[in-house]
């Protein structure tokens, strides 16, 4: 019984344990933390049993209320949302076990709420990625967009307005995905996504259609910060407290990714994105732009968080250009992208978090002489950072493979340039950063001996906060060792037929 | 800070209307499941009626009514018996949501299972809309700051 109902377990369970938070909180606020923890685990088992039972099976189809499509709604997993559905589990419950330290620090008094919200976010980035209809995926896009606004908003003195403006902007960006799901159902009267995919082959020459298609990518370009909508990001990311960053920027962005490659690929037919219309082209030059812009204003950044948020503004661009060049090894390195980035985007926000709870500040400066106060955290970045980077054992190399692959096989050179460029560009950014906590510059710039031995002192993190950087990073190298079988078993799978 | 009206005509109007605005809603959320209405639209009505109260007797008499702790249980037990009542069809062996799986439970054949278990969904949802509308007001007309907060500041009553 549980394998059969586990796709709706996943979600049902977050969802019940974030409204039952508060009362649970009103007995005990302690008590909280570890009942995150359990409904995340929880979660967590489901989503992998749904994986398992879709490797072995193929695609799972769940009808909420045994309401048949297309009156009812219905969930639908294959290997595509089957990947996508363990990730964001497994990111929640990486960074729920990483959250208390943090929390205390910087949120003591609110800390009910915001595993309140967390756990409603949670619940609407697994909405959007299991279900089978086009406006049950709104409305979890609104849950989950809602609850991110308000976890941002708790952030530090800047973060209301950062909200604000998030709000307004992703407002706009939900506004436009649900005008291209009003206009589908207005010509075609029905929601459910594998009968829009059957009916619309018929009307592709409608302009309505047309205006539907272009509504949901520039209403989904602006969920996913993609260039020249990114404007949100930055401030958003790094004012949020370093929790709700460590949760939000991982999974936003590549959810709006997936539901693009739905869109794209499983609600219109490929021949009709890519050959009918220019799309793949523009997502090539805005891919290949994002790249570059997001690799140039990290450099300038003299915040570590800030200078994070625009290598996610990068890898926005790696993934949307690899959708732009439109070969299957293109988009295959595309889809292994999102899971690489996900993981490496975790571990780059968790050691942002370590830094601003030990050192209170995200500076470049506060990285002066860590390798010796903070051994072990530095090591786990160094694993992060060398796969951000590319170096081969680690994941971030495979996904870039493919992606320049595709694009030499298909004769896109301008985004083989710019995949190196941006290369060569992390290569600086982290080396900066290693240059800077590998030598005591000392602040004083005095070589008194009594305050050396003061600042080399070996102080880590909680083990709370580095046994998930630890497994993040143990992550890294595992799916970059086992990248063969994972696209054998997986991505092969996902990767739309062309 | 809302005080309370001081004068009479408001106060019993108010007074006189409320039941009737909360009968109104409760039979609107009784027949949301086959006929226009349900419990978003009945939520909303009953909030309408707390904030009624509130700007017309006051923040005392209200929390007197209706304290914050119960409030917040209304918004949370309202999601929780929706979800519930999913959960209970999915252990009950059908799919989730699927209430003609409680014909068991309530004796009745599916069909009128189905009615009834649309029925208490929306009891759910009419309860948590009510607590969020209400808390919304209150946080817009009082800045989301409560008026003990602002006692214990110092600050007089009608200060703002």
């Amino acid at each position: 019984m549980i394998v059969e109902q586990a796709p709706v377990l996943i979600v049902v369970i977050c969802l019940m344990s974030a409204v039952a938070t508060p009362l649970i909180g009103w007995v005990k606020r302690e008590l909280c933390y570890p009942w995150v923890i359990l409904a995340l685990l929880a979660s967590t088992c489901c989503s992998v049993l749904v994986m398992n039972t879709v490797i072995h099976e193929g695609s799972i189809h769940y009808y909420l209320g045994s309401w048949l499509p297309p009156w009812g709604i219905e969930y639908v997993i294959d290997h595509l949302n089957a990947m996508m559905l363990v990730l964001i589990t497994g990111t929640a419950l990486l960074v729920a076990i990483y959250s208390k330290k943090s929390l205390e620090a910087e949120l003591p008094d609110r800390t009910v709420y915001f595993y309140t919200l967390y756990l409603l976010q949670v619940t609407g980035f697994l909405g959007i990625v299991i279900t089978g209809d086009v406006f049950n995926l709104y409305v979890f896009l609104e849950i989950a967009s809602l609850a991110g606004y308000a976890l941002i908003a708790t952030g530090e003195e800047g973060a209301p307005l950062a909200a604000f403006r998030y709000l307004i902007l992703g407002t706009v960006g939900a506004c436009f995905y649900l005008l291209g799901v009003g206009y589908l159902y207005m010509v075609t009267g029905s929601l459910n996504l594998a009968e829009l995919a059957e009916i619309l082959p018929r009307l592709y020459g409608s302009k309505v259609i047309l205006v539907a298609f272009a509504f949901f990518m520039v209403g989904l370009a602006l969920k996913m910060a993609l260039f020249p909508l990114h404007l949100w990001l930055p401030d958003a990311y790094t004012k949020a407290p370093s929790v709700a960053s460590a949760l939000i920027a991982p999974l936003m962005t590549k959810v709006a990714v997936y539901i693009m490659l739905r869109v794209m690929f499983t609600l219109f037919k490929p021949y009709f994105s890519i050959d009918l219309l220019p799309v793949t082209k523009i997502l090539l030059y805005a891919g290949v732009i994002a790249i570059c812009v997001g690799a140039i204003m990290a450099l300038a950044q003299r915040n570590f968080k800030r200078m994070l948020c625009y290598i996610v503004i990068a890898e926005v661009g790696y993934m949307v250009g690899g959708v732009g060049v439109a070969n299957t090894v293109a988009i295959r390195g595309a889809i292994l992208h999102v899971m690489n980035d996900v993981v490496m985007t975790l571990g780059l926000f968790a050691v942002a978090g370590i830094i601003a709870y030990k050192m209170k500040s995200n500076e470049l400066t506060a990285f002066d002489a860590i390798f010796k106060k903070m051994p072990f955290t530095m090591a786990a970045f160094l694993v992060v950072a060398l796969s951000v980077i590319g170096v081969p054992p680690t994941c971030g190399f495979f996904s870039k493979w493919y992606l320049i692959q595709g694009s030499i096989m298909a004769g896109n050179w301008i985004f083989v340039g710019a995949l190196l460029f941006s290369s060569l560009v992390n290569v600086i950014l982290f080396f900066r950063i290693i240059e800077i906590g590998y030598y005591d510059f000392g602040a004083s710039g005095a070589g008194d001996a009594h305050s050396h031995d003061e600042r080399s002192v070996v102080s880590e993190a909680p083990l709370s906060m580095l046994i998930p950087t630890y497994v993040v990073a143990a992550a890294i190298i595992l799916i970059g060792l086992y990248n063969q079988s994972i696209i054998t078993t997986i991505i092969d799978f996902a990767v739309p037929k062309l | 800070m809302i005080g309370k009206s001081d004068d009479i005509i408001i106060k019993t109007i108010a007074r006189i209307f409320v039941p009737f605005l909360q009968l109104y809603a409760l039979y609107v959320i009784m027949h949301g499941h086959y006929s226009p209405g349900g419990g978003f639209q009945g939520g909303v009505i009953l909030g309408a009626s707390m904030a009624l109260l509130l700007i017309t007797h006051g923040y005392d008499e209200l929390k007197r009514r209706l304290p914050e702790g119960v409030l917040l249980l209304l918004g949370s037990l309202g999601v929780l018996i929706y979800a519930g009542i999913g959960l209970l069809c999915l252990i009950l062996g059908g799919n989730y949501l699927d209430y003609s799986q409680l014909s068991v439970i309530l004796g009745v054949d599916a069909a009128h299972a189905r009615s009834l278990g649309i029925l208490g969904v929306e009891l759910g949802v009419g309860f948590t809309v009510m607590a969020i509308m209400y808390s919304i007001f209150f946080d817009i007309s009082t800045g989301g700051i409560l008026p003990e907060d602002q006692r214990r500041e110092g600050r007089v009553e009608g200060e703002r």
